[in-house]
């Protein structure tokens, strides 16, 4: 029994999503606190909007349960929440101010208090000239806006938010990136996938990772990283001696320079070892592995080529 | 429920504008001047060569005293039967007569369709064997109205108010009318229908709508949108209708009143036709929710309009067997009972039987859009694998 007050604003137990027989969708299990930014990170067709899709109730799973709000049925918390598809669609005869009434009204906003809302709305992000234009007049990236208002019109308690940098330019993808924090700080949960690892290094608190249809890693963008050791890269006048030891044996080097992973002792025995040994220390840096990394390291080489090249389809959209 | 119709009404309002305030709209309302205006010149034309065709023109080769009193009686028969209905006749001067000459008469001038030759006591036609089987027996009633010489006899008519006869008849006219204009609307307007998620789908905003709001109220809010669209173009078609009419001095008092009363009758029209409508509606838009294109949608439209007409048949075949099993299968069938039912209206003033009437439609129009629902998220969402073990009961009330 799900108290309508739970601390979670997504519980799911092993759900599982078939297509045709083959699993979209195979077994996971995900909570996510209020009030946090969680991203949901995996390359095209990994099973991402199929997940969002069914913790929002759009389509049932076929095995499990899920939560959303504490509420087994999640289309009776939808005034409480805001959703941004990774396919976006407005009405095209739409005035823009009106286009985000509307979003507001299918969430339970008065319509006249939505239109009093999407005007300001559209003053404070630079497009009061737009707010009376039909949204077929607009440029692609206003209509993103536009939409993106339309999901925050009602002051939802939740945000999901499929792709949301996908389609945006880079000055876009910045301002996108404010209005998540500013919601999040706000205490609104925000919950996004994105094949952009960036966007989720630099706005998540945790993050799940998705391949296949299954988690991979579910936890803190720090504990992802903490899978890998650290990166040593040092330059040394000698190119052996004694302090050799204090290197992995199957490490060689380029010209003088040593790029090795951080052995399990830690810092203080390497340096020790290399300034006691006469390695001649002409630079030394230990690097943290980046979320990049990890995501190599969890999902796999091919997964992350895969979200690489997702990335590159994507930026080619944009300019196009 | 209540969070369903709200849902529903942000969607119909929606639907309503968009619909209202198009240009495209203005043409809908004039869509029923083209086929009315083809009509009526088809009527026209058609009637003008029907009389050029149905009246011949008989020549008359009589002896002037018989052709003055042929002429006498066609003009007294005129006034009660209609020169219409009469063969026009021209006098044959200077002409004798035999049968060679009538030959080359009949022969040589286009315009006569028949000769009457001899005398009023033994007249003889000729003419082609479709003209003379057509007119022979006008022929002998003008012939025998002229040998009689009889004065014209004056009947005194004495009129009431309606006979057994003639209001049965009336209601039944009623009744045929009543069907007919109700048949021709929802064919029209319910059609429209199929194409309505189109949009939606092609523009991505079904996920939004989905995702916001229950399935059932993105139905229920497009259909009434579309019924009000539909209600609105039959109030200027109606209020242009009369005003013509009334333009044209339309004799209102010899139409003839159904069994329920004008003001009632008129009131199920209103209601039958949108029960008509929406039982229709959601089944055409449950349909075209399976369509992703329009060209898909243009392609399904054959098939359900020869549904609707094998539905309008069924209910039109039944109008004159009130109780007999057909006319109750019209009836209890949801698709035909509305057009059935104000057939009932015409001839039958037990009123009760149109509120279960009502109750039936209704049912039957919910049940349709929740499998249309459940179709629709199965089929097009791709949800709905665990709704396939739930029972059929749970799935249509949603349970």
């Amino acid at each position: 029994m799900h108290a309508p007050h739970s601390q979670y604003a997504i519980e799911a137990r092993n759900i599982v999503k078939r297509f045709d027989g083959e699993a979209a969708v195979d077994g996971i299990d995900l909570t996510i606190r209020k009030g946090s930014i969680f991203g949901i990170l995996g390359p095209n067709g990994a099973g991402k909007t199929t997940t969002l899709r069914m913790l929002l109730g759009i389509i049932d799973p076929d095995e499990g349960e899920r939560f959303l709000l504490g509420s087994p049925e999640p289309i009776s918390m939808a005034h409480q929440v805001g959703y941004l598809p990774e396919e976006r669609g407005l009405y095209q005869s739409m005035k823009a101010f009106d286009a985000i009434a509307f979003m507001g009204a299918l969430r339970g906003l008065p319509l006249a208090e939505g239109r009093k809302r999407g005007r300001a709305m559209m003053e404070d992000h630079g497009l009061g000239d737009a707010a009376d234009k039909q949204i077929r007049q607009l440029s692609k990236g206003m209509a993103q806006t536009v939409q993106l208002l339309g999901t925050l019109v009602h002051d939802p308690d939740l945000i999901i938010l499929d792709e949301p940098f996908s389609g945006l330019d880079a000055l876009n993808q910045g301002k996108l990136e404010r209005l998540i924090r500013a919601q999040a700080d706000k205490g609104v949960t925000i919950i996004f996938s994105t094949h952009v690892i960036a966007h989720a290094e630099r706005l998540c608190e945790e993050i799940a990772i998705i391949a296949d249809g299954k988690i991979s890693f579910k936890g803190k963008v720090s504990t992802a990283r903490d899978r890998l050791r650290p990166q040593v890269h040092l330059e040394t006048r000698n190119l052996d001696g004694p302090w050799r030891t204090a290197i992995p044996a199957e490490c060689k080097p380029l010209g003088h320079n040593w790029h090795f992973t951080l052995p399990e002792s830690g810092v203080e025995p390497l340096l020790h070892a290399l300034v006691e040994g006469g390695a001649g220390i002409e630079s030394l840096s230990i690097e943290r592995p980046g979320l990049h990394d990890a995501f190599v390291q969890i999902a796999g080489d091919a997964a992350a080529r895969k979200m690489e090249a997702d990335a590159g389809n994507n930026n080619g959209d944009e300019t196009a | 429920m209540i969070e369903t119709i709200r849902a529903a009404f942000v969607i119909a309002r929606r639907d309503f504008a968009a619909i209202i305030f198009s240009k495209s709209f203005f043409f809908f309302l004039l869509g029923p001047l083209f086929p009315l205006g083809i009509g009526i010149a088809a009527g026209g034309l058609g009637s003008q060569v029907s009389r050029d065709i149905d009246n011949p023109v008989i020549g008359i080769a009589l002896s002037p005293a018989e052709t003055e009193m042929l002429l006498a009686a066609r003009t007294r028969l005129s006034g009660s039967l209609g020169s219409q209905s009469l063969p026009d006749m021209v006098v044959l001067e200077d002409f004798s007569g035999e049968e060679a000459d009538i030959l080359a008469k009949l022969d040589s001038e286009k315009s006569l369709n028949a000769i009457l030759s001899g005398s009023l006591a033994k007249p003889v036609l000729t003419g082609s064997k479709r003209d003379v089987d057509k007119w022979r027996g006008k022929i002998t009633l003008l012939v025998e109205t002229a040998s009689s010489q009889l004065a014209e006899v004056e009947i005194e008519t004495r009129l009431v108010g309606q006979t057994g006869s003639s209001s049965e008849r009336g209601q039944l006219l009623t009744a045929q009318a009543g069907q007919a204009i109700l048949i021709l609307l929802t064919m029209i307007l319910a059609g429209m229908v199929l194409s309505n998620l189109v949009e939606e789908k092609t523009n991505k905003i079904i996920e939004i709508l989905a995702a916001a709001i229950p399935m059932d109220a993105i139905f229920l809010g497009k259909l009434f949108a579309m019924l009000g669209m539909a209600l609105v173009g039959i109030a200027v078609w109606s209020t242009v209708g009369f005003s013509i009419a009334l333009l044209v001095g339309g004799n209102w008092a010899a139409l003839p009143s159904p069994a329920v009363g004008w003001p009632l009758f008129g009131l199920l029209m209103i209601l039958y036709f949108s029960m008509a409508y929406l039982l229709l509606g959601s089944l055409f838009l449950g349909i075209g929710a399976m369509a992703t294109t329009v060209r898909e949608v243009q392609t399904l439209s054959m098939p359900v309009t020869m549904g609707q007409l094998l539905v309008f048949f069924l209910a039109y075949s039944s109008i004159t067997k009130l109780g007999d099993p057909a006319e109750w299968l019209a009836v209890l069938f949801p698709f035909s009972s509305p057009f059935a039912m104000i057939a009932r209206a015409a001839q039958m003033d037990n009123i009760w039987q149109h509120g279960l009437a009502l109750v039936w439609q209704g049912i039957f129009t919910m049940i349709i859009i929740r499998f249309s629902v459940m179709l629709f998220r199965r089929n097009v969402m791709k949800s709905g694998q665990a709704a396939r073990k739930k029972s059929l009961l749970a799935r249509v009330t949603g349970k």
